[in-house]
């Protein structure tokens, strides 16, 4: 069992934090690979983007938003308790180097995974700007990290409560409008990342995005997980997460994600009642 | 007990008590029931004991078949698997996966005239016997050397690797990338062709015996090999299998319900998604299924559609029935549950709806022309035969290639062009010194058996090197 040894409930407890004691993936990790866990014998494998890794305490960290009977499974475990199966790390390491200017932008969980990877990108020495955004003040995580990590961050909330009112787009435009940037990275919910590409690509700004497709290995041996990137088949799981954003067909990834959506909806309706029946 | 009748080739071959084909065709449960210890000793009675049996011949592994079918004949069910188990660890699995009638029961006297000794369903017999009564004695173990061994892989091949090293007194660790071990046989074989609790009892024997077993590590990326001798492990055996699905390049290859036999079997088998929703992972229930292949996969996943609620299965299949390359026994259960079969047809392009799901597939029609390099006549297609199949679901089950993930983080690692770890045939010595392969990772998706033999060389081989040097 992979114990969790800490665990926090952020946006209203839509999204949870866990430390996960994993010691041979935390020494393996690098920023932009991924997990796949698996809360007990019955669970679905789920891949999840590392948020954090602790190579001496032997932890990895992962954040995510409860949508399913997964996540609700996962939210239900307690400090002390822990996964059945984490299996990692999986996928390539973001490509990390000093470019110069660089905006990161991140949207409702995807900011989770946007932390390392922007702590990683200051460290090696670029001006890094963030932009974050949430759909509403409650729902924004990771704020004060994010701040932590950049050398200027923005806040954005589409209902205008907190920060910039609209989406990551418009202040991403200002920013791009002041010109100098040499790389944008954009990780959030796919309608997100595909403005952004498709703003990027108008100030031709090289764009890195992290997918996130239905998956069951992570190895490469189900093809499950395949997106299309400049017309080519890749697996995300092996070829990605990562992919040249300007490339990547996000009308397609879009519609496979839901591939099982009136299954998932099923099993989280009885999941729900038979949790409140419990209660 | 039945009586002996004179001349042994008037008893007929006993048949396979199995399921009810249309029954079966909705449910999960094992086919065959497996035979009776009184029909086992009549058929074994069909043996003519050959001086020089061919059956023998036959098989990848040399299973000494007459004298274990000899002691079946005499009702010692135990001295006959004692006897298999020194050639063949996993009996239970072979007796019901192996191409018998391409191996041993192929080249089979008896054959000739009329129908060959069922030497498969004694084999699975006699493994079935012995793991419901555990009578056998447990196989001795050789003094502990010190030596470390690294099985990558818990398919066939690498767990016959591990319980050869076991007994020979080194210290085995197996790493399995999924929860589960067991390999194609836990997450490719379906369970109504090889229940799982089979494969589970023959890890839980090697475990008992001493192998350390840890699940969730891929090799290449939780640890590296150089990693594995740092830690001490004097040497590494890779049977990490094909895994690696091959798609279609057709328009509308990416729509969904569209997916590989890899994903469909994975997530009805390991997964257990046919329990969806007791179990979480879902699995798309397709009223209108296409198979597109013709070997074991693809008889598996057309089957499994059935059960998982189809009303029609079809398997579109490139070439004409005499070239599937499926198990007969397959074939045969396939079309008795009600696969319908398309020979000589190829998937020319999907369609979908506006929800990117797959409703439909253009269908060209094939025939055979030349022979190609496999020998096998290479299908051409048929001009302007083309016709409309309507699908809601298409898992392509066309071969496997070899997964680049182990191979291309490892250095010096010798490569064919097609990837697949290049290996000693005999031996299994890798270009990489302590490491050996084999299995599908070095001949390209075949058997179990085969990747079981590859195992047992080398499986040899490292003793030789462990107690004597590379
Ligand atoms: C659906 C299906 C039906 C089949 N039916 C038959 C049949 O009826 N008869 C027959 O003889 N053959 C059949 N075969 C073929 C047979 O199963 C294979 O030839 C055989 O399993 C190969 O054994 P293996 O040990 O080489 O590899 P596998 O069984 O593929 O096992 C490899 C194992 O290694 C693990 N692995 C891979 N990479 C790593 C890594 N980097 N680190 C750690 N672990 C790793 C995998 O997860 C897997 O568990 C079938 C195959 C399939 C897919
Ligand atoms: S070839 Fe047939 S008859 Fe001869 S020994 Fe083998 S199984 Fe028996
Ligand atoms: S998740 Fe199966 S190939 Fe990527």
């Amino acid at each position: 069992m992979f114990k969790i040894v800490e665990r926090e409930e952020m946006a209203q407890g839509t999204v949870i934090r866990n430390v996960i004691d994993a010691p041979k993936i935390a020494k393996k990790a690098k920023p932009g690979q991924f997990v796949i866990l698996k809360a007990d014998e019955k669970g679905e494998r789920i891949p999840l983007t590392m948020a954090d890794t602790d190579p001496e305490k032997g932890t990895i960290t992962i954040i995510y938003m409860v949508v399913g009977k997964s996540t609700a499974r996962f939210k239900d475990l307690k400090v002390g308790e822990g996964y059945m199966d984490v299996i990692g790390p999986l996928g390539k390491a973001t490509h990390i180097e000093k470019v110069g200017k660089v905006i990161c932008v991140g949207g409702g969980t995807g900011v989770a995974v946007l932390h390392p990877i922007t702590r990683a990108l200051k460290q090696a020495g670029n001006d890094v700007t963030c932009i974050i955004g949430a759909k509403t003040k409650d729902l924004l995580i990771l704020e004060d990290k994010m701040k932590a990590a950049s050398n200027t961050l923005y806040v954005c909330t589409d209902d205008g409560s907190y920060g910039r009112p609209g989406f990551v787009t418009e202040q991403l435009k200002d920013c791009l409008n002041e010109g100098g940037i040499k790389l944008c990275v954009g990780i959030g919910p796919v309608p997100m990342m595909k403005f952004v590409c498709k703003m990027t690509k108008e100030y031709d700004v090289p764009t890195l995005v992290s997918l996130n497709p239905i998956m069951v290995d992570g190895t490469g041996m189900c093809g499950g997980c395949r997106v299309t990137v400049g017309g080519e088949t890749k697996f995300a799981c092996v070829d990605g997460p990562e992919f040249d954003g300007h490339q990547v067909d996000f009308d397609e990834l879009f519609q496979r994600l839901a591939s099982y959506f009136e299954e998932e909806k099923r099993c989280y309706n009885e999941y729900c009642k038979l949790s409140e029946s419990k209660l | 007990m039945a009586e002996k009748p004179a001349k042994k080739e008037q008893i007929g071959r006993q048949p396979m008590p199995e399921q009810d084909a249309k029954v079966r065709a909705r449910n999960f449960d094992e086919v065959p029931f497996g035979l009776e210890p009184e029909a086992a000793i009549l058929e074994a009675s069909r043996c003519l004991q050959c001086k020089k049996p061919a059956c023998v011949e036959g098989c990848p592994v040399s299973v000494d078949i007459p004298a274990f079918i000899k002691f079946v004949a005499e009702g010692k069910f135990t001295d006959a698997i004692s006897n298999i188990w020194r050639v063949n660890a996993l009996p239970a699995v072979c007796g019901r996966v192996c191409p018998q009638e391409l191996q041993c029961e192929g080249k089979c006297i008896v054959g000739k005239k009329g129908d060959p000794v069922a030497i498969g369903n004694l084999e699975r017999f006699v493994a079935d016997y012995e793991r419901n009564n555990r009578l056998a004695p447990m196989p001795e173990k050789a003094p502990a050397t010190g030596k470390k061994v690294a099985v990558v892989g818990s398919g066939p091949s690498g767990l016959t690797v591990a319980g050869d090293l076991i007994l020979k007194g080194h210290e085995v660790t197996i790493f399995e990338a999924f929860h589960k071990p067991g390999g194609v046989l836990v997450y490719g074989i379906p369970e109504f062709r090889l229940p799982k609790e089979i494969v589970f009892s023959e890890v839980e024997g090697l475990e008992k015996q001493g192998v350390k077993l840890i699940c969730n590590e891929v090799v290449g990326r939780t640890v590296s090999l150089d990693e594995l001798f740092e830690e001490g492990y004097d040497a590494i055996y890779l049977g990490v299998g094909a895994g690696l699905p091959t798609l279609l390049d057709v328009p509308g290859k990416n729509l969904i319900g569209i997916m590989s036999a890899n994903e469909y079997l994975t997530r009805s088998n390991l997964m257990k998604a046919y329990l969806f929703p007791e179990y979480d992972t879902p699995i798309i229930l397709g009223k209108n299924v296409v198979t597109l292949g013709g070997g074991n996969v693809a008889m598996d996943s057309a089957r499994t559609a059935l059960r998982l609620g189809a009303d029609s299965s079809r398997i579109v299949y490139r070439r004409s029935r005499a070239e599937l390359p499926a198990r007969g026994a397959e074939v045969h259960h396939a079309e008795e549950e009600g696969v319908e079969f398309h020979f000589l047809a190829a998937p020319l392009e999907f369609k979908g709806d506006d929800k990117g799901r797959v409703i439909g597939m253009k269908v060209q029609q094939m025939e055979l022309g030349e022979p190609d390099a496999s020998g096998r006549r290479r299908p051409i297609p048929v001009e302007g035969e083309i016709y409309d199949l309507e699908c809601d679901l298409v898992i392509i089950a066309v071969g496997a290639g070899a997964n680049p993930l182990l191979t291309q983080s490892t250095e010096g690692l010798e490569l064919n062009k097609w990837g697949y770890i290049v290996a000693d045939p005999a031996t299994g010595k890798t270009s990489k010194r302590g490491v050996w392969a084999g299995g599908d990772i070095v001949t390209g998706a075949a058997t179990v058996i085969l990747a079981m033999g590859a195992g047992r060389d080398s499986a040899n081989s490292m003793h030789d090197f462990l107690t004597r040097g590379w």
